[in-house]
């Protein structure tokens, strides 16, 4: 391999070119070492993986759905994902005149990794997007002839569009759930044909409707070392720079694989593509299960009229935007130190006092803004569905009025405006329109709406 | 436990600029102003003014004292700024710095850091670091290297180094060899063990002459660590499981406080794991 001295001096030599671009280290990238190689192909033998996990075990998947209908965040341990559906009338392919538009597009943002760079279609972006189409697109899970509204003029075009914010591994998974839990979550606008005139209801309206799902596919990604010999579900980064090759399922709950793709050139034994299968369909049921919960979950909080979105599903960290619930913590006394806190700490308002207007076209609940920082000691985060907090929650501050919009009253209509926590940071844009007719009715709705604030912070409890 | 490094705090050596204000009462009052303050969190923005003062004791000697402002503190005439968040420190007799945590690497002329070799050219290999550009290191900064004997060196090793040239205008130029011609640790290592990334502020506190971590690292199991201040710990114990454990802990002992720590690691004894 190595020239003679004259080549040297000549800067690169072909075979280290080779060596280099072998290795298919990205420029920006941190490069991976030998050492890290070597450990982790030999952690594998032994059957063990680098955060303690077993060879078919997932990790946490946290799904949240954000305040439009349409937005699905993906948490897969670290990788986090988001999915958003929108829709939009258009004229049919000429092909399929009765027959609605799907577009599907999965974006590399540098965000997620310092080796996607903005704008170029990388050749894991192209590989993704296929696997996304096929898997969404060729298993027709969306009834398109539903989507029709006037054949061969109008039919809906539904836009999914995947945004990957942070890449730990395994993007082709999260990807598919956020879709698939994007599409499920949506609601398209309510339409009606009256001759030729073609009404298009506003969501104030009329309900909208949600897109006719057939079923619903999930990816599950087999990554395998040793030319075949071990296999390992759902890979982290770390491992997926140091695999053969790539197996890809797409199942759905009722046993139908919807498209399988292995990448990387290995060669798998049928009994290996069987085994997989069998293994990804117990997963997928698992995971089908997460969707439909976490869709349940986000439509009682909506009927409840309750915050929902994704501000209000995250845990409350202020400077980290990643979670890290790996670490252990000792949790013995915890019930005494709670109670002691909960004890000491002063009791919060019971009702919310009737808002003043200060200035017209903006209204103001409770006390004047007063800075929280000191109170924030968390022990341990909960999610949203309550358990034990300290002391510092319990003393929250209402300061922006909370006008829910009920689904099904049509005869107020009365704009949404968010609640917010002057101790959130992820803060939805707050709306409030500054129209005088409809101060009165705000100040009516706000003190029918005090049973829901004050049902919140008892749940907080 | 094996550790190898290099000493943390030369690191830091050129970051320690002297103030000496020109008023010898105010600078005085300064010091003690900073001193009261040590040990409490700091927000850029944040001064410290040596002006003019009112009343100043009568029992002042009047002397001059050096300041010596470290990483995090700045100057800038007659008033001291605080650029980063973090708690205030103070070392006898007259060093203040600011001890903030981060993840990202800025080399520093000094510091000992592990670098994964990315690219032979040449006489030169290029090494990264971490930083925003790839270090070079040349064949002949090893023990024992001659224009004939040139040390076995492959693409995707790691390596012990330290940082001779580090500024925002040129490259960073590493060595692997000291003052007086001796690796003094430095150098190729690696066969076998696990290479994690952490926070800088935890890699300080591993290297810290007396080191709460590092003695309850101890207890636990004979193992190897290699510290770079990059952020990079390289960690080899008797067996692969051991060696993922002292892996995991260290990335989640990042974000405890020193009693979840203790006890994390007392339920490691125990046998949880």
């Amino acid at each position: 391999m190595l020239a003679t001295c004259k080549h040297r001096r000549h800067g690169f030599l072909r075979s280290d070119i080779k060596e280099y671009t072998r290795e298919t280290v990205s420029m920006k990238d941190t490069p991976l070492s030998n050492c890290e190689r070597d450990f982790i192909l030999k952690a594998i033998e032994e059957k063990k993986r680098l955060d303690g996990r077993q060879t078919y075990d997932y990790r946490k998947i946290k799904i949240t759905f954000g305040t439009d209908y349409g937005c699905c965040f993906v948490d897969l341990g670290q990788t986090r994902v988001m999915a958003q559906v929108s829709c939009e009338l258009v004229v049919p392919k000429e092909s399929r005149p009765n027959e609605g538009i799907m577009f599907f597009n999965l974006e590399l943002s540098p965000m997620a990794s310092p080796a996607f760079e903005q704008g170029r279609q990388s050749e894991l972006s192209v590989k993704l997007n296929r696997q996304l189409e096929r898997c969404l697109r060729n298993s027709k899970c969306i009834d398109t002839e539903s989507l029709c509204v006037v054949s061969g003029e109008k039919v809906w075009q539904i836009r999914v569009d995947v945004h990957t914010l942070n890449n730990d591994g395994n993007l082709m998974d999260a990807a598919s759930v956020a879709a698939i839990g994007a599409l499920c979550h949506f609601r398209r606008p309510d339409v009606s044909i009256q001759g030729e005139e073609v009404t298009v209801y506003s969501p104030e309206e009329r309900d909208p409707i949600p897109l006719s799902i057939y079923h619903m596919p999930i990816s599950v990604s087999f990554a395998f070392f040793q030319q075949g010999t071990f296999l390992l579900v759902d890979p982290c980064e770390r491992e997926e720079r140091v695999m053969d090759g790539l197996l890809m399922i797409a199942m759905n709950k009722h046993r139908e694989i919807c498209s399988i793709q292995s990448s990387g050139g290995i060669m798998l034994l049928r009994e290996q593509v069987m085994r997989c299968s069998k293994i990804a369909s117990v997963k997928v049921s698992e995971i089908t299960e997460l969707i439909n919960k976490a869709l349940l979950n986000d439509k009682a909080a909506r009927k409840a009229g309750g915050r929902c979105g994704f501000a209000e599903s995250m845990p409350q960290e202020r400077i980290t935007a990643l979670k890290t619930d790996q670490t252990a913590v000792e949790m013995t006394d915890v019930g005494e130190t709670a109670s002691s806190i909960v004890q000491t700490a002063e009791a919060p308002p019971q009702t919310v006092p009737s808002p003043s207007v200060p200035v017209p076209g903006v209204g103001q609940v409770g006390e004047v803004l007063r800075n929280t920082w000191g109170l924030e000691e968390e022990e341990e985060e909960e999610e949203e569905d309550g358990g034990e907090s300290s002391g510092g929650d319990s003393v929250e501050e209402v300061t922006k009025m909370d006008v829910e919009q009920h689904q099904g009253d049509k005869s107020r209509t009365v704009d949404v405006v968010e609640i917010l926590d002057s101790d959130e940071e992820e803060d939805e844009v707050v709306i409030l329109y500054p129209e005088t007719t409809k101060k009165p009715k705000n100040t009516a709705s706000s003190s029918g709406q005090k049973g829901a604030g004050t049902s919140r912070k008892q749940k907080k409890k | 436990m094996i550790l190898r490094s290099g000493r943390w705090r030369c690191g830091w050596s050129t970051d320690f600029r002297d103030i000496s204000c020109q008023a010898a009462r105010s600078s005085v009052r300064m010091f003690s102003v900073l001193k009261e303050r040590v040990g409490e969190i700091l927000l850029p923005g944040d001064e410290f003014c040596c002006g003019p003062q009112d009343t100043l004791p009568l029992t002042d000697s009047g002397k001059s004292e050096r300041l010596v402002a470290g990483p995090g503190l700045r100057r800038s005439g007659d008033r001291l700024l605080v650029s980063r968040s973090g708690v205030l420190r103070h070392k006898e007799p007259n060093k203040f710095w600011i001890e903030s945590q981060q993840r990202r690497y800025v080399p520093a002329k000094g510091e000992t850091v592990i670098g994964v070799v990315t690219a032979k050219s040449g006489d030169v290999f290029k090494v990264d670091v971490g930083g925003s550009e790839a270090a070079s290191l040349s064949y002949l900064a090893f023990e024992g290297a001659t224009k004939r004997n040139r040390p076995n060196v492959q693409v995707g090793d790691l390596l012990l180094a330290q940082l001779v040239v580090a500024n925002k205008d040129m490259e960073p130029e590493l060595v692997c060899i000291d003052g007086s011609g001796r690796a003094n640790g430095m150098g190729v290592f690696g066969t076998g063990g696990l290479l994690i990334k952490v926070s800088l502020g935890l890699v300080r506190r591993l290297l810290a002459p007396r080191s709460d971590l590092r003695a309850d690292l101890e207890q636990l199991f004979p193992c190897e660590l290699a510290v770079g201040m990059n952020g990079r710990v390289w960690v080899r114990a008797g067996t692969v499981q051991q060696t993922l454990v002292v892996a995991n802990l260290l990335q989640s002992c990042d974000a405890m406080t020193a009693p979840q720590r203790q006890q994390l690691f007392r339920r490691l004894q125990q046998g949880a794991f």
